[in-house]
């Protein structure tokens, strides 16, 4: 039978389906590889083998993903299961009802397992901001794995996960799957639901999946995918096979390489292996254009202002009062709010919050809100001409390596550079995919680089088909080497 | 001395008539046990989203329209942020600068003011214009017991319309008739069931006095704790004076918020008012902008006649007088109660009267609606026109009607029960007519003499005799033509 952690979930499926292993094997796969690496890495906030192995005695494997099991970041909500989003505010909060996905995902006969570490309410680039642990980079444990989905991320790196659901909101999962070196989607905006995803910036936020190959996203994404009415930015759109598009190769596809993600200030490894992939990409056939994202430089002064007013109202309701954390002996009703927050939030919400708070402000509303709001929309439209000429751009999606645990730490600014190449697609609504494009060796260890593809908005058939002809041509073998 | 004028501008909350709330699809319902309508889109659990209920959206197109609003093409939700227990997600879901509907008026008229003040209306069919309505979600309830504080979240989320007037109204009983005709036609449209001590329909007012010729308003005052319509008109009845008062007195005012207390018939300081509170209002991110044709659409298909599109038609077929219009449209199933007994009756306006009078003291006496009515419309048109056909006499039909109320019985039927077919037989009456002459000599020869009044006698003597049964203006036109 072999360690079953190495396969993907279509090769999973497939033993399944000939009675190579059952489900229940596949957990048990998953309990060991957890017991013997996550203690150097800490991707889980919490994980119940007991209850995965029950589900698995159970499950259905002709269903779509009968018997597969899925690991959560700890900011998606799953019926009996904590739901921390790594806060202190949240601690020992059990969720009370499933998020759309995991209904979704439990009816194809999926089995979601374990809470994964993240930034705290998602707010990070690092996974350092957890109110819990940290957790570290598999490739190289003294650094970080990317964030906010940092844990998902690792967890699929680490072969502790076949797959893993994170969010993305301003390259949170593009950017950790770069750095762990796995595969990592972010849908278009309205294409997954958020019911049940805990609101960082609700115009920004999807739902998307980790997994060590672009089909099994694919496979993931068609099982969430879809109208939902319990969430009215869904989009309401016939159902799709995501894994219709994979053809193998890049004949007739025009991709638009956009000027402004290569820059002086990124490392040079990198940008020597995102050129190597768009190589690969033309030998594949698909015709190369240089395209041009004029409003690219505003997009993370905008994203800061858009994501932090939406969070200032969306983390009020974290107020010790319904539930989460309570600041004991309040002397008032403004004391408890005040205290409970303060306890119960760490620096970078807090900081966030404020930020957020203040651009709300009257006085200051029309000069940073609004005016957020209408360079947002020349960055859509920047898309939007872009994509008039080409099927896809293709771009890294971090500027740097992963960096040590605590490197920037103190330095926010650095760290929301991070996210520079990211934060537009989310700005604009569109989708966008991370792929492994190579590794680099950096004081005796190899770090994956991961390459970005950014597609139309509701074009993901597209984007997967594209994104795994390169995973066939350039990504297998750095996939294979996972550590 | 210096004479002052008052300014008030009322902002009136109405809990929509929808099964579901504004952004769940938990019942709303009065009354029910703590904590039992609750979800966790109205407990602002982590992860809930809204989704918009259509039926509520309708209800404030609807009021648009009744109202003479200006409707938008395109509405929008916004947050208003601020922190509050009985507040879910510490942001209410409300209307900022793209509301439902702008404008429009409420129109007074003289049956919506105090019965007291129907005699000195000061501006006969004013109008008060509306600045705006928009529609939110209702915040929960707190309790405040000896140590501890408790929150029912069944009223969080309930849809909530704001209604906000321009300063229009001058006196405590323009507000009294503001409120009775909004109350009213909130009623008329299904929008809502306004009742004020179910906290469906609440009332803020502000308040401020200005010497007479001057432009300048006085300093706005804020009164809470307005819990019924009359109690709105004490709570200013106190307020205007005392505000003069304090300015007569070379006193000024402070920008305030007063509570009513409706026991002793005072206002007392809640607070004064700090800076303007800062909302941080923003699109809500959750919800799309709403395009309103399509509800406009809607609405329209079922906008209810107006009241006073009512009254001006029962004045119009029924011939009733408008003060009698005026009262049957003032309740809406009155209304409905006596149009269907109207419909065939050959003198709806004895219909009217039956139902103003006859029917609506028994109602009194018994503590019972119109709803609960013993006696159907349509039994109260049979025993009108058994009256009016002369079929029985008005006496006999007191009778009927209160066997009727008790009973439940048709009228026919309670009629040949009891034997009480009025007798109109002209043979028959003649007959008793000579047994009557014969029986009381008396009175017959006063009659010939010249003393009129010993006809009512001898008529009187008749209908004893016919044991009430006699039609009594034959048995009159008989008697006299007999003594003549
Ligand atoms: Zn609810």
């Amino acid at each position: 039978m072999g360690d079953l952690t190495h396969l993907t979930i279509s090769e999973l499926q497939a033993g399944f389906r000939k009675g190579d292993f059952t489900p229940a094997d596949a957990v048990r796969a998953l309990e060991a590889r957890i017991q013997a690496v996550d203690p150097q890495i800490g991707a889980f906030l919490a994980r119940d083998f007991d209850s995965a192995l029950a589900a698995a005695k159970k499950a259905d494997v002709s269903q779509p993903l009968g018997g597969v099991p899925i690991g959560i970041k700890d900011a998606i909500n799953v019926l009996g299961e904590q739901c921390t989003c790594a806060s202190k505010i949240l601690a020992g909060y059990k969720a009370p009802y499933d998020a759309t996905v995991i209904a979704r995902l439990k009816a194809a006969g999926a089995i979601p397992f374990g809470r994964l570490n993240l930034d705290e309410f998602a707010m990070g680039s690092s996974t350092e901001n957890s109110a819990y642990q940290i957790t570290k980079n598999p490739w190289d444990p003294t650094r970080i794995p990317g964030g906010s989905s940092g844990g998902s991320a690792a967890a699929v790196s680490a072969r502790m996960a076949y797959a893993t659901l994170g969010s993305d909101t301003g390259g949170s999962i593009r950017q950790p799957a770069s750095l762990c070196g796995v595969v990592g989607l972010k849908p278009s905006y309205g294409r997954v639901s958020r019911y049940g995803l805990v609101a960082f910036a609700s115009s920004l936020d999807q739902i998307g999946p980790f997994a060590r190959s672009t089909r099994d996203c694919a496979s993931l994404l068609s099982v969430m995918a879809g109208k939902d009415p319990h969430d009215s930015t869904s989009l309401d759109l016939p159902p799709e096979d995501f894994t219709s598009r994979m053809t193998g190769d890049l004949r007739g596809i025009r991709l638009g390489i956009p000027r402004e993600y290569f820059v002086d200030g990124m490392d040079p490894r990198v940008r020597a292996k995102v050129e190597e992939a768009i190589k690969t990409c033309e030998t594949l056939g698909a015709e190369l254009v240089e395209v041009s994202l004029p409003h690219t430089e505003y997009a993370i002064g905008v994203y800061y202002i858009i994501a932090t007013a939406e969070a200032s109202a969306n983390l009020a309701r974290f107020d010790g009062v319904r539930y989460g954390h309570r600041a004991k002996n309040p002397t008032d009703l403004l004391d408890h709010y005040r205290r409970s927050r303060e306890e119960g939030f760490g620096s970078e919400v807090k900081r966030r919050i404020i930020l957020g708070t203040y651009v709300l402000s009257s006085g200051y509303y029309d000069a940073y809100y609004l005016r957020a709001q209408k360079v947002r929309t020349l960055i859509r439209q920047d898309f939007t001409r872009a994509f008039e000429t080409v099927d896809a751009l293709v771009c890294p999606t971090s500027p740097d390596l992963a960096f040590k645990i605590g490197e920037r730490v103190n330095d926010p600014l650095r760290m929301y550079l991070a996210d520079i190449f990211t934060i537009a697609a989310n700005l604009a609504g569109i989708c966008g995919i991370s792929v492994p494009c190579g590794l680099v060796e950096e004081k005796g260890t190899s770090l994956p680089v991961g390459l970005q593809f950014l597609g139309k908005p509701l074009d993901e058939s597209r984007l997967l088909g594209i994104a795994d002809a390169y995973e066939q041509a350039g990504a297998k073998e750095i996939l294979a080497q996972i550590p | 001395m210096t004479e002052y004028l008052a300014t008030i501008g009322l902002e009136v909350h109405v809990q929509l008539r929808t099964r579901s709330k504004m952004f769940c699809s938990c019942a709303v319902e009065f009354g029910a046990e703590p904590n039992t309508h609750v979800c966790p889109v109205c407990l602002g659990l982590p992860g809930a989203l809204p989704v918009m209920n259509e039926e509520a959206l309708r209800l404030t197109a609807l009021a648009g329209l009744m109202l003479g609003c200006e409707i938008g093409p395109v509405c929008k939700f916004d947050r208003k942020n601020y922190f509050y227990p009985d507040m879910p997600k510490n942001y209410q879901i409300s209307q900022y600068d793209l509301p439902f509907c702008l404008g429009g008026a409420v129109p007074l008229h003289d049956l919506s003011y105090p019965k007291d003040a129907q005699k000195m209306i000061a501006t006969k069919d004013k109008k008060i214009r509306l600045v705006r309505i928009h529609l939110e979600e209702d915040v929960a309830k707190s309790f405040h017991m000896e140590t501890v504080s408790g929150i029912d979240f069944n009223r969080a989320g309930t849809p909530l319309l704001e209604i906000v007037s321009e300063p229009d109204i001058a006196s405590p009983e323009e507000a009294f008739a503001y409120l009775t005709v909004l109350q009213q036609l909130m009623i008329y449209g299904g929008i809502s069931d306004a009742d004020m001590e179910k906290g469906q329909m609440r009332c803020d007012v502000n308040v401020s006095v200005r010497p007479v010729g001057t432009e300048k308003f006085g300093t706005k005052i804020e009164l809470k704790n307005l819990n019924s319509i009359s109690g709105v008109r004490r709570g200013l009845a106190f307020e205007i004076p005392r505000q003069i008062e304090i300015l007569r007195a070379g006193g000024t005012l402070d920008q305030e918020t007063r509570r009513w207390d409706d026991v002793r018939g005072e206002t007392t300081l809640m607070r004064i008012k700090e800076s303007a509170h800062d909302y941080r209002y923003f699109p809500d991110p959750d919800l799309l902008p709403v395009r309103t044709a399509p509800l406009v659409a809607a609405a329209r298909a079922r906008q209810p006649e107006l009241p006073w599109e009512k009254r001006a038609r029962f004045v119009a077929d029924f011939g009733v007088s408008e003060y009698d219009a005026s009262v049957l449209s003032d309740d809406l199933e009155m209304a409905a109660y006596f149009e269907t007994a109207a419909k065939g009756a050959r003198k709806p306006k004895n219909v009217a009267n039956w139902i103003l009078n006859d029917l609506q003291s028994a109602l009194a006496t018994a503590s019972l609606g119109i709803r609960d009515c013993p006696i159907r419309p349509e039994g109260l048109d049979e025993l009108v026109h058994l009256i009016d056909s002369g079929v029985i006499n008005s006496r006999q039909g007191k009778e009927v009607f209160a066997e009727m109320f008790s009973t439940g019985k048709a009228a026919a039927g309670i009629v040949e029960e009891k034997g009480l077919r009025q007798v109109s037989d002209a043979g028959a009456i003649e007959a008793l007519a000579d047994e009557v002459l014969a029986a009381n000599p008396g009175p017959v020869a006063d009659y010939k003499s010249g003393k009129a009044s010993a006809l009512n006698f001898l008529k009187g003597q008749l209908m004893k005799l016919s044991k009430g049964k006699a039609n009594p203006s034959l048995a009159g036109e008989i008697l006299e033509k007999k003594l003549q």
